[in-house]
């Protein structure tokens, strides 16, 4: 698990601070918090419902129900895998899982080196490319357990 | 009615008023849309979509109970559309989970279930989901089976809104939608306190409550209306019974106080009323053991006592305990039995323990010593002050009137408090005053007040007397002075007097934290000062307004159940009224000289000059001060006859018990905080022998040679009404149709939710020029930290009733000494070790609680628990003048505890 430090809850009151008296402010504090920290883990979530005096099911509530805030540390690096309909017949499940044994990470969940985030996606329009995959802001066509290895050895 | 507000429902036509929804217009003409997520006056929410209608020239079918009604609209509620609408919705809910209604408790009692026979929904074309999640039973009390949960979110609107305890709301989204808890953990590991609201509002099996789990289907139940036992709030219940047992209880919907809600202690305290050690015969002590015996022979033996001891030591050698937990009827019978039988005013009741000091203040100030304004007024208020009450635990449904107030109102809050309880969260000012010290913040308060020219002088002038010297003696009240007392920072205290001065109506609400002190009765008559210099006494959402603990506090001190008067105040040093008395008693004569009150009682008992008490369920062995000196008074006494529903503490050193019934087993009346008379309903029969109260002293009485002939309550309440002008007006008949608050006078008589109206009782209200004094123990090396008492939300009192229901207990199952980070740190104590509290007169362990709550310097210790009863360590300091005791504040020191060579 990713500590937060003491300088993130330094940031994290800052933030809380900044936008105490203003309403609706609890969207905008959930997004810098995670900007900082990288995720939204509970004792975060119960910071921010102290400070700004909102209901923690409140703040429970929005985090899960975006699917922007996460509640689990992200890695370095985001791994995409599309699952749409022609990525998933070309063989998107088996490369998924490939990338799953080999780090032991779970769809949704991130390595225990905060390297690698892996997730897996609908559709993402590159049809053309399947099966696809996105690596931060890269995207690579006909991917295969061959070849993903060594694409991932690039991102550190 | 404006004629331009006309609407045509189902081909006929309405009149309705501005912003009406059609869902109310149709509602108002016994129209009938069915809704489920809509939660009567709460803003609609239009999740479900079962209230669906027509309007003509619209395309999408609109949702009633969220669509305003405009001019001329013409709807249909049950067109072909509507209902085809309606059934496909019907379908997809109950395909959505797992709708087997077989063992469902919410069977026969659930809208879906209703909708789906009313709309004749047979089959289910879609498949049926299967559950996400898996049901919650972690805790004693509520039940989540979130496979029968709707997603209606009248739960989250319950909580949020009407209970305003944020607990839960809706989390994740589309198919994984659950209604969650904070982190989503189990209720009992969240913020949730179990006031069960969201039970009573799901229309559905979703959530249950878990005691009453295959207890008996809803049709099997006979349900009668009947007012809580517990504190003085008054909620209206329904006890639900099946075979003279209480399975459920459920909010009266549809009335005031509580319009339907209830806290944790109303709806799932109940287990006393059918348990098992339930007093049922009569016990005589011999030999130092209890034996059971028949009624004739207690009764007799205790007549014979009373009697010898009334011959050779004087009426005044007899004491009565009456009780703030019996009726009205039978408080007045008790102190009937005390002045007319025994022949002394030696009458009293644990208000000496809580409110004395309300009432003898108040009275003074305005000329009748009760709340002045109706809970429902609090609605009304610009500025709540609320000082000396940690209202969520000791009155959790007026509290939440209050916290609606704030968040969904227009008004602000102010706490004054020595700890920092949950309202804090909702006040624009948190105080914080070293204990004991109010005197001198509300002077402050006053000081700035007048200084800067912010009081109603027109008020003042004209309705009080008495201003000149009250400006004199908060003169030198300056900020920077009252710092030096209060710790309050002068900025602080500024800001709080011109947010009362300036805002009109501001109520003030306090409870023990401002009565229970030497200087209680002081303390009260400075919040009718403050009230009355901004003119806030007899207008609508003002008022001056002490919360009372128990159930019939307010009830027993109306009738009678104080030693220096008869029922309605009327005092016995008066000879014309005690004449009245005497002879609508039948008697000679009755005792001209004010009584002894409960604290002098046991103290005159220690001395021997009190030889005999009668006590009437109360429990002054856990409830009073100084609990170690209590024990040895009252074994020094000739006789006690306790007369309980329990074997209490008090009762096991008894000569004599006698059992008594529950108030689900008799028939009266109880008058709540706001002086609000309801009736109290027989809904079982009692356990064994066990005999309603009034009975029990009127076959006293008839042995002792005075007989008292009442066929039922109803009876005495009709001599009540004779000799009580404030009782008047007050019947049975009366009661089953309306609320009344005394003084009702007649039968005419409206009753009087507000007091002082245009007038005060007294006159003029009355301004005390009163300087502070300090708390008669302060901290010192040898006890060098403060100790305050008070309550937590899952009991009451000294637990007679609540610690007999597993679920109040598995809630709140111990005493814990509430500590700051701060103190803990420097005792160097952590969570849950266990400390040992001693003060100068006693000591008890408990286990440490560390909380936000606590401030540096005090300690917090729950007074319920017996076995480590906080009362072994308060100081019996009394008001001189209603002789209440300083339960508020003591010395103490804290060490950790070792039990048997380690830390437990
Ligand atoms: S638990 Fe009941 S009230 Fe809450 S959303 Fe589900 S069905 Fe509605
Ligand atoms: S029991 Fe009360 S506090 Fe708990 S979730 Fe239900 S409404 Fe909220
Ligand atoms: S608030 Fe008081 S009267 Fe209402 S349910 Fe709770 S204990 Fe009973
Ligand atoms: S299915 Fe993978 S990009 Fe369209
Ligand atoms: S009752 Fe109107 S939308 Fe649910």
């Amino acid at each position: 698990m990713k500590k937060i430090t003491l300088k993130m809850w330094k940031e994290i009151d800052g933030i809380i601070q900044r936008h105490k008296e203003k309403s609706g402010a609890l969207i905008p504090v959930l997004e810098e918090c995670q900007s900082v920290c990288g995720y939204l883990p509970m004792e975060v979530q119960e910071r921010i419902s102290k400070g700004l005096n909102i209901p923690g099911s409140t703040i429970y509530g929005v985090v899960t129900f975006y699917s922007f805030f996460t509640m689990a540390p992200k890695g370095r690096h985001i791994i995409k895998i599309c699952l749409g309909t022609a990525c998933y017949v070309r063989g998107g499940k088996p490369n998924l899982e490939s990338i799953q044994d080999e780090f032991g990470v779970e769809t949704g969940g991130t390595t225990g080196d905060l390297r690698f985030s892996l997730d897996s996606v609908r559709c993402i329009g590159a049809c053309g490319m399947a099966p696809a995959m996105v690596v931060d802001d890269d995207t690579y066509a006909q991917v295969s357990k061959q070849n993903i290895m060594k694409i991932l050895d690039g991102y550190k | 009615m404006n004629i331009e507000n006309k609407i045509i429902i189902n081909s006929s036509e309405f009149y309705f008023k501005s912003g009406e929804t059609i869902l109310q217009v149709a509602e108002r003409n016994g129209i009938d849309i069915p809704t489920l997520c809509h939660i009567k006056g709460y803003m609609p929410t239009g999740a479900c979509r079962i209230c669906l209608v027509e309007v003509k020239g619209t395309r999408n079918l609109l949702p009633s109970c969220a669509t305003p009604a405009a001019h001329n609209a013409i709807i249909e509620t049950e067109s072909e559309r509507v209902i085809r609408a309606r059934w496909i919705n019907i379908e997809l809910l109950l395909a959505s989970g797992h709708h087997n209604c077989l063992t469902c408790e919410a069977n026969g009692d659930c809208r879906l279930q209703e909708l789906a026979y009313r709309y004749q929904v047979e089959k289910i074309r879609f498949p049926e989901s299967i559950s996400l999640y898996p049901t919650e039973t972690s805790n004693a009390l509520i039940i989540r089976d979130f496979s029968r949960c709707i997603l209606c979110g009248r739960c989250v609107q319950a909580c949020n809104e009407i209970q305003v305890n944020r607990a839960i709301s809706y989390g994740y989204r589309g198919v994984t939608s659950k209604i969650v808890a904070v982190g989503d953990l189990p209720l009992n590991e969240s913020d949730c306190i179990f006031c069960g609201e969201c039970v009573g509002v799901c229309p559905v099996g979703a959530l249950i409550e878990k005691p009453s789990r295959f207890k008996g289907r809803a049709w099997e139940l006979k349900k009668i209306k009947t007012t809580c036992p517990y504190c003085g709030v008054g909620c209206q219940i329904n006890l639900h019974v099946k075979d003279n047992k209480i399975v459920k209880v459920t909010g009266v919907e549809d009335g005031p106080p509580n319009f339907g809600s209830l806290c944790v202690k109303g709806r799932f305290g109940y287990d006393f009323i059918n348990h098992p050690d339930r007093l049922t015969v009569p016990l005589i002590k011999e030999n130092g053991r209890f034996r059971e015996a028949s009624w004739n022979e207690a009764l007799s033996l205790v007549a014979e006592r009373l009697g010898e001891i009334k011959l050779s030591y004087g009426p005044d050698s007899i004491g009565v305990f009456s009780s703030a937990k019996i009726t009205n009827e039978e408080n007045y019978l008790a102190q009937k039995f005390a002045r007319a039988v025994l022949g002394t005013n030696n009458i009293d009741h644990c208000a000496r323990l809580c409110h004395a000091s309300t009432v003898a203040g108040l009275a003074i100030a305005f000329g009748s010593g009760a709340m002045t304004n109706p809970i429902a007024d609090i609605e009304k208020s610009e500025l709540i002050l609320v000082t000396g009450s940690n209202t969520t635990e000791a009155h959790p449904v007026i509290s939440s009137f209050i916290k609606r107030a704030v968040e969904f109102g227009r008004a602000k809050l102010i706490v004054i408090d020595p700890r920092k309880i949950p309202l804090a969260k909702f006040a624009t000012l948190w105080i914080r005053q070293n204990l004991g010290t109010d005197v001198a913040w509300a002077n402050g308060m006053m000081h700035v007040i007048i200084k800067e020219n912010l009081y109603d002088k027109a008020y003042v002038e004209s309705r009080t007397e008495g201003f000149e010297e009250l400006k004199k003696t908060v003169k030198k009240y300056t900020p920077e002075y009252v710092f030096k007392i209060t710790g309050i920072p002068a900025d602080d205290l500024i800001k709080a007097a011109r947010m009362y001065a300036n805002a009109r109506p501001a109520s003030i609400f306090f409870a023990m934290g401002i009565t229970q002190h030497r200087t209680g009765t002081d303390n009260v008559k400075s919040m009718a000062n403050l009230s009355m210099l901004c003119g806030n006494v007899g207008i609508p959402g003002g008022g001056v307004n002490p919360l009372r603990g128990q159930n019939n506090v307010q009830g027993a001190c109306d009738l009678g159940a104080l030693p220096n008067v008869f029922s309605g105040y009327q005092t016995v040093s008066d000879a014309a009224i005690r004449e009245r008395m005497a002879e609508t008693w039948n008697v000679e004569s009755l005792p001209a000289s004010p009584g002894l009150t409960v604290t002098e009682m046991v103290i005159k008992a220690g001395e021997g000059k009190i030889k005999a008490l009668y006590i009437i369920g109360e429990n002054p062995l856990v409830s009073d001060p100084d609990l170690n000196h209590a024990e040895k008074a009252l074994a020094n006494l000739d006789f006690l006859v306790v007369q309980d529903i329990f074997l209490s503490d008090t009762a096991k050193i008894a000569d004599v018990v006698l059992p008594s019934v529950s108030f689900a087993e008799k028939d009266g009346t109880f008058t709540n905080t706001e002086r609000h008379v309801q009736r109290v309903h027989k809904v079982i029969n009692p356990p064994g022998k066990a005999r309603q109260d009034w009975k029990i002293i009127c076959d006293l009485s008839a042995r002792m040679g005075y007989t008292m002939t009442y066929r039922n309550s109803d009876t005495i309440m009709k001599e009540i009404n004779r000799v009580t002008p404030s009782y008047g007006g007050i019947s049975y008949t009366r009661l089953e149709k309306e609320g009344l608050h005394w003084p009702c006078p007649t039968v005419e008589h409206p009753g009087t939710p507000r007091l002082h109206v245009g007038r005060f009782t007294r006159g003029l209200g009355l301004f005390h020029p009163i300087d502070y004094i300090p708390p008669a123990e302060v901290p010192d090396k040898e006890y060098p930290l403060y100790l305050t008492t008070g309550r937590v939300l899952y009991h009451f009192h000294t637990g007679t009733m609540t610690m007999q229901s597993e679920g109040l207990n598995g809630l709140a199952p111990e005493c814990f000494v509430e500590i700051s980070s701060e103190d803990a740190r420097n005792y160097n104590v952590k969570e849950g070790d266990l400390l040992r509290v001693s003060s100068r007169r006693g000591e008890i362990t408990a286990k440490a609680r560390i909380s936000d709550q606590a401030i540096r310097g005090t300690i917090f210790i729950p007074f319920h628990f017996a076995k480590a009863a906080a009362n072994k360590l308060t100081n019996a300091a009394l008001d001189p003048v209603a002789k209440i005791p300083e339960f508020k504040v003591c010395a103490v020191r804290i060490e950790k505890a070792w039990v048997h060579g380690e830390q437990r």
